[in-house]
């Protein structure tokens, strides 16, 4: 055991530290490219900037793009893109989840296509999973695919789709066989957000932002080469994009809950709450929960590293973090008392917390609601019998 | 970065889970909760020759130089054991104070001796955290010392060979080394009867010097920190236990034709008493390393892991309790020697607020 970076690490580490500060542009620390932060040709800039400098795609192979390095670095590269502030590779879905499921089940002719520009910021990913009537049921999905020689056609409707608005891309599943079992009809697409009959339409959230949006499919043709995996075998496909939403992405999460502990101490500090034993105790009991969290994931990384396989211990990484993350912004409002209700231009720190607070809250519900997560941690970690 | 233990390491751990199964199984533990001397005293002469006691003793002082990362291995052991002896006292508290003391290193290498550490004093301090507030005094008698005063929450008093008394000489304060005659030792009802608390009353106790007050920050620091990694360790252990329990019962229990696990309101506990467990393991583990390469942030680290064990420790148990059902409750199951060691471990050196207040301070004060 041993906390410490390896030379090599440290001198990684170093390299990207003077990187960061040479390279993120004044102004662009703290914002993401999400609605009402940095706009897309900024993020797919900085993206850009990244790729070049060999920091997108870091455990990549060397001939997708990638560097081909060990997982600790890309640990590191989040911890100090998360110390910067500096704004997330707008990837977010393509590196987490697009890129590594063509890795593993897509063919020569798919990873050669994407898997450079998805590191480049070229390609931009969204994901089409769930549907109006399929959320945690997803086998239960409804928009289906029907086979038209060389191409299918799609047809249905997607929802909850961060980035599709911007997205170059879609990961989709359909349903290509409905005579089957509902697991055993399902093909996963890789989906050209361009084509004809795809129309995508905004919602809006609680916060007021339509980070979010709607797919609607009429008749969009597919070419048949965009099938990863087999037809009809697309569950399995997609349990791989979900592990890696669960389970990698661990460590982006706790990188922002990371700034998130760092802010809330700057607030507190700034409006005097320091002195309140109340507001100690629990400000070192998110710090706690945030420590916990990230020597968690190195955990599931050493038995990565070690074995092939992530760490059971890694499917606790975004129940947690979401959990956490919904407290610690409850707290910066008890903090900011009576002023809390102020937001926007009016408020501390011009909303910021306001909006924290009412995003964070989706956070338990996105990429696999808390509810769904102890079902998995029960049954698939804990040898639990099956409750449905 | 490597989160791992060694394969020596992962070895210790396999050899204490089968040393402490056959020798301590629940009945055994039972029985001795209710036994005079609280444990079974040759123990100890067999957790010497497996080397246990003299792990991290440095080798010229008849240890194995080893560190307090290997040590860790075995708290976390003895807690899933509920192993009741004094290996905690000893090994975790006292050694700093022996670090000066080549003959008192050498015996608890052996298996010849036990330590403890006193203290808390009635009206005064009640952790390390205070030690500066004792009223016990040290004097000076003849060439050597004598030490007079009231201690309490001492933990093994009743068995330990060495007692070292946290006192105040004209100097300073200090440490001193006393041998309490029987008389003087009051063991006091303490609520896990597998790890008793003591009062101790000393009259001009012939006393030697271990620590001058010029040298005790820096073993007040070690010890509190060993301490408190170790307690986290233990409450991981306690954990690992109460988790064990409440997975295999919800597994095999049946109501309404049906395992319970397959009810989400129980599965879901299950789930919440792995994820606690997990969390806190992780951070104990950190505090450990931290502990282990003297780390200037073990005191930090230290406090928190403790804070997050016991309380992820006492919630295990409370969970596994509740799942178990009206059997949970019974003096005859096992969880609540479980459940009342994690509550010693939350409370001793300071409950959960106190460990939170230290984070807070290296969070807001610096």
């Amino acid at each position: 055991m041993d906390f410490r970076d390896t030379p090599e690490e440290a001198a990684f580490r170093k390299e990207l530290r003077g990187w960061i500060e040479a390279h993120l542009p004044e102004g662009w620390r703290g914002r993401n490219p999400t609605p009402g932060g940095l706009e897309v040709d900024a993020a797919r800039e900085w993206s850009k900037r990244l790729h070049e400098a060999g920091y997108a795609g870091l455990t990549w192979p060397l001939e997708y793009g990638g560097q081909g390095a060990p997982y600790t670095y890309q640990a590191i590269f989040l911890e100090e893109m998360a110390r910067a502030e500096a704004p997330e590779h707008i990837g977010v879905i393509g590196l987490g989840m697009a890129g590594p499921t063509i890795m593993v089940h897509g063919t020569e002719e798919q990873k050669r296509a994407h898997l450079h520009k998805t590191l480049s910021g070229e390609e931009v990913w969204c994901q089409g999973f769930s549907e109006p009537g399929s959320g945690s049921d997803l086998a239960s999905l409804r928009t289906k695919a029907e086979d038209a020689g060389d191409h299918y056609i799609v047809n249905g409707q997607k929802v909850w789709s961060s980035y599709a608005h911007i997205a170059d891309m879609c990961i989709l599943v359909v349903r290509t066989d409905a005579s089957v079992p509902k697991h055993k009809g399902i093909t996963y697409l890789l989906v050209d957000m361009r084509s004809a009959g795809i129309d995508v339409r905004p919602l809006v959230q609680i916060t007021g932002d339509p980070e979010f949006n709607e797919i609607f499919f009429t008749d969009v043709a597919v070419p048949k080469s965009n099938v990863v995996g087999e037809v009809n075998e697309g569950w399995g496909v997609a349990m791989t994009t979900l592990l890696h939403e669960r389970g990698t992405l661990g460590f982006a999460l706790t990188a922002r809950l990371e700034v998130a502990v760092a802010k809330l101490i700057a607030l507190v500090k700034e409006r005097g709450a320091d002195a309140d034993p109340i507001v100690r105790d629990r400000v070192a009991q998110q710090w706690m929960e945030l420590q916990a969290l990230k020597l968690t994931n190195y955990r599931a990384l050493t038995t990565l590293m070690k074995t092939g396989i992530p760490g059971p211990e890694g499917s606790i990484a975004k129940l947690h973090w979401s959990e956490s993350n919904q407290r610690l912004t409850k707290l910066a409002l008890d903090v900011l008392g009576p002023h809390a209700q102020l937001d926007g231009d009016d408020g501390v720190w011009g909303g910021y917390w306001q909006h924290q607070q009412l995003r964070s809250r989706g956070n338990t519900i996105e990429a696999g609601t808390s509810e769904i997560l102890r079902n998995i941690i029960a049954e698939r970690v804990l040898g639990l019998p099956r409750s449905r | 970065m490597d989160f791992a233990f060694t394969d020596e390491q992962e070895m210790l751990r396999h050899q204490a889970r089968s040393f402490l199964a056959t020798e301590f199984p629940a009945e055994r533990i039972a029985e001795l909760s209710f036994s005079e001397a609280g444990w079974d005293e040759s123990s100890w002469r067999t957790m010497a020759e497996l080397g246990w006691t003299g792990l991290s003793i440095p080798e010229e002082h008849g240890g194995a130089g080893m560190s307090f990362l290997d040590e860790s291995v075995l708290f976390e052991e003895l807690g899933y054991a509920l192993y009741p002896g004094p290996y905690l006292s000893t090994v975790a508290l006292t050694l700093p104070a022996f670090a000066d003391a080549p003959d008192l290193l050498a015996s608890v290498a052996a298996g010849t001796a036990t330590a403890t550490v006193a203290i808390a004093e009635p009206g005064g301090p009640s952790s390390l955290e205070d030690a500066g507030g004792v009223r016990t005094e040290a004097l000076r008698a003849g060439r050597g010392w004598s030490v007079t005063g009231t201690k309490e929450l001492v933990c093994d008093l009743a068995t330990a060979g060495h007692v070292v008394m946290v006192a105040r000489s004209e100097e300073g304060v200090g440490m001193w080394s006393v041998a309490p005659p029987v008389s003087s030792r009051r063991v006091t009802s303490t609520m896990d009867r597998s790890r008793r608390l003591g009062r101790l009353v000393l009259e001009e106790e012939p006393a030697r010097l271990l620590v001058g007050p010029e040298h005790l920050e820096p073993v007040l620091r070690q010890m509190r920190s060993r301490g408190l990694a170790a307690l986290a360790l233990e409450a991981v252990g306690i954990a690992q236990k109460a988790f064990e329990l409440a997975r295999d019962y919800s597994k095999e229990r049946k109501q309404f034709d049906k395992a319970i696990g397959a009810y989400q309101a129980i599965s879901h506990q299950v789930s919440n008493i792995y994820i606690d467990m997990e969390l806190a393991r992780s951070l104990a583990y950190w505090a450990a390393w931290c502990v282990a390469e003297e780390d200037p942030r073990a005191p930090t680290a230290a406090a928190a892991a403790k804070a997050l064990a016991s309380e992820a420790a006492v919630a295990a148990c409370e969970r596994s309790i509740q799942i178990h059902g009206g059997v949970g409750f019974t003096w005859e199951h096992v969880l609540h020697r479980y459940y009342k060691r994690a509550q010693w471990i939350s409370s001793f050196e300071g409950g959960v607020s106190a460990q939170r207040a230290v984070v807070a301070s290296s969070l807001l004060d610096a």
